[in-house]
């Protein structure tokens, strides 16, 4: 136990939340031999039950459902359950307010469904580890919010550092989080916390443009 | 004189090529076969003997339709212009009443004056309804839809007819705003006329009495009809609402029909070739995601956005790679920046051709003065040292075209770790 890596966690369970039943049968063909899927769910109330009887550790989420999609999930899930999974939001979506808006209600990364299914086993590993996860086009829809002057007075929620911005370019450009440490000459776990810091600007931060979205959804954050 | 001018001498029609002011003497004796300088003396007549003379030439000048002519050489456009040469006129006017006035050449100014002021007002409201403007509109219309077919065939597209479709509308919409402001300075005019004739009659407080009973007449009506008038009103809305409500629906079916559903039975027709489904998915997704955001549809987009999304698309479907596109910022396209996008896109076609089958990312930055576009694969990469000769994609089409333009492309790769494509380019100072 000398070596520096953090303790290897058990595999997270998994459950899986969409509308499209074609959908989940092939999320869980791509996952089953990588991860532990401990169930799938069609809706709201279908996965407030799940959440409830299976405690899984992450949550595959479709941003858009009937009911309210995945906004609805998790400002629920923690009322049915004392310890809320981690949630992956997995969309089609190109809407920058829908995605932004399932960010905002707490979950900790967006990937678009293109994603393989290798990346997408990955992403929820490091979603479990409390680890945040963007996609390029994520990183691309933080980029434009926090674009343009933030408003007054300033905090420093409401901005991107330099730094972070760096990060966020390359996320948006393609570049794995290991091939950015390289880049810029840091240490992944530091690429690591510079996308958790945006995250977190990203669930607080009070930029105009980031709580018109989240009142759109009807989030009151 | 007369014999110039076209039209039958049956009709009367003011004369503008003959005449000196509007045409109305000479139309006048065109019309009735006299010489054109006695109809002349008799309007300078009645105008010395007490103003007669300018009411008849100003209520020929509005009554009487125009001739066909040629178009005068000197058009009054609205502006400035405009402006000073109608105060000028008004104040040369007003200088010759006081005048006559002086001399005693006078009725009353209880007729005058109002009768000074009803004619400025009414020549302002009647030219604003009938007469020029309108023609001018139609004029400025028509040449725009000349010229808009004429900017798609020399090629330069949609960017060059949109600015023009832009300027229309601002066009259109000061010319609304001439059109109001002049109408509501003519209509003070004719006011003041009324209020300017009360006054010197002395029936002005008889007038407001009048005006008074008036308004409360109005008011009891509104009061005892506004409820029925506020359902009727209601009625029509959500009438209009349901009839927009299904249009949308039917508009909504036909685009599902032309596209998605032509798409899924093109599918089921080749289900046995996986590649060929999965371009034809692949292109409906990125149409119908363009229509749902409201993006104009592929082949004619005049953004950098959207035109970047066109190329990906074209390029995804030939090579069969995928390529994700991520825009951040917007702007129009110029030349400058089209050539932005042909670079990006040859850079995207290296990238699915050389890539080695991996996905393409495609990221685009538009702020201030700059854009930056990147063009990322992961495949085998290369030795940027020893760009063979032959790829003349590379050298003349991304790096020579953005030296021509102004801004510059790198190129980074190293052999086993992709390839990027970096293209810049300032905003000209």
């Amino acid at each position: 136990m000398t070596s520096p890596e953090p303790p290897h966690r058990p595999d997270p369970r998994v459950l899986i939340v969409d509308d499209h039943q074609l959908f989940r049968a092939g999320v869980r063909a791509e996952l089953e031999p990588l991860l532990e899927i401990t169930g799938e769910a069609s809706g709201v109330d279908d996965a407030l039950d799940a959440i409830e009887e299976q405690s899984p550790d992450v949550v595959l989420l479709d941003v858009h459902m009937p009911d309210g999609g995945g906004v609805e999930v998790i400002r629920q899930a923690a009322a049915v359950t004392e310890t809320p999974p981690c949630f992956l939001a997995l969309s089609v979506s190109d809407a920058a307010e829908d995605v932004i808006a399932v960010i905002r209600a707490g979950a900790r990364g967006y990937v678009t469904k293109s994603i393989s299914g290798d990346e997408l086993a990955d992403a929820v590993r490091r979603v479990h580890e409390g680890d945040a996860v963007f996609s390029p086009r994520l990183a691309g829809f933080v980029l434009d919010a926090f674009a343009g002057p933030a408003p007054q007075p300033e905090s420093e929620l409401d901005a991107l550092t330099a730094r972070e911005r760096e990060v966020l370019q390359h996320i948006a450009r393609g570049y794995m989080y290991k091939e950015i440490a390289l880049r810029l000459d840091i240490s992944p776990k530091t690429v690591e916390a510079h996308v958790s810091s945006v995250l977190r600007k990203l669930q607080l931060s009070s930029r105009h443009e980031l709580s018109r979205w989240a009142a759109e959804r009807g989030l009151d954050l | 004189m007369t014999t110039a001018s076209a039209g039958s001498a049956g009709e009367l029609r003011r004369d503008r090529d003959a005449g000196w002011i509007g045409g109305v003497a000479a139309g006048v004796a065109r019309r009735f076969g006299v010489d054109v300088t006695l109809v002349r003396l008799a309007f300078v007549v009645a105008a010395a003997a007490g103003g007669a003379g300018f009411a008849a030439y100003a209520l020929g000048w509005l009554l009487i339709p125009a001739g066909d002519s040629r178009p005068s050489r000197v058009r009054i456009r609205t502006g400035r212009a405009a402006v000073e040469v109608a105060l000028g006129t008004g104040l040369l006017l007003v200088a010759v009443l006081l005048t006559l006035r002086e001399l005693g050449l006078w009725f009353s100014d209880a007729i005058v004056w109002p009768l000074f002021l009803i004619a400025a007002g009414g020549a302002l409201i009647w030219r604003q309804s009938m007469g020029e403007p309108a023609d001018t509109v139609g004029r400025e219309r028509s040449a725009s839809a000349a010229a808009v077919p004429g900017a798609v065939r020399a090629e330069a597209g949609p960017s060059v007819a949109a600015p023009g479709r832009a300027e229309l509308a601002v066009a259109e919409g000061r010319r609304a705003a001439v059109a109001i402001s002049r109408t509501g300075i003519g209509i003070a005019l004719v006011i003041a006329a009324g209020v300017v004739f009360l006054q010197a009659t002395g029936a002005l407080g008889a007038a407001r009495d009048v005006l008074l009973a008036l308004i409360a007449a109005v008011v009891v009506l509104a009061v005892i009809f506004a409820p029925w008038i506020v359902r009727l009103l209601r009625s029509l809305t959500e009438e209009r609402a349901e009839r927009i409500r299904s249009q949308e629906r039917a508009e909504l079916a036909a685009h599902l029909h032309d596209s998605v559903l032509q798409t899924l039975a093109m599918v089921q027709r080749r289900a046995g070739e996986p590649t060929e489904v999965a371009a034809l998915a692949r292109r409906q997704e990125r149409e119908l995601r363009a229509w749902l955001s409201g993006r104009p549809a592929p082949g004619q987009s005049a953004r950098l956005a959207g035109a970047l999304e066109i190329a990906a698309a074209e390029v995804e479907e030939r090579h069969g790679v995928p390529v994700e596109v991520v825009v951040v910022g917007d702007r129009e396209l110029d030349t400058r920046h089209e050539a932005v996008v042909a670079a990006a896109r040859e850079a995207m076609t290296n990238a699915a051709k050389f890539g080695g089958g991996s996905p393409v990312d495609v990221y685009a930055e538009s702020a201030d003065s700059r854009t930056q576009v990147f063009v990322r694969d992961r495949g085998p990469g290369f030795d940027t040292g020893s760009i063979p000769p032959d790829r003349r994609g590379v050298r003349e089409s991304i790096v020579g075209r953005m030296k021509r333009y102004g801004g510059r492309a790198r190129v980074t790769s190293a052999p086993g770790s992709g390839t990027e494509v970096e293209i810049v380019l300032e905003e000209e100072q």
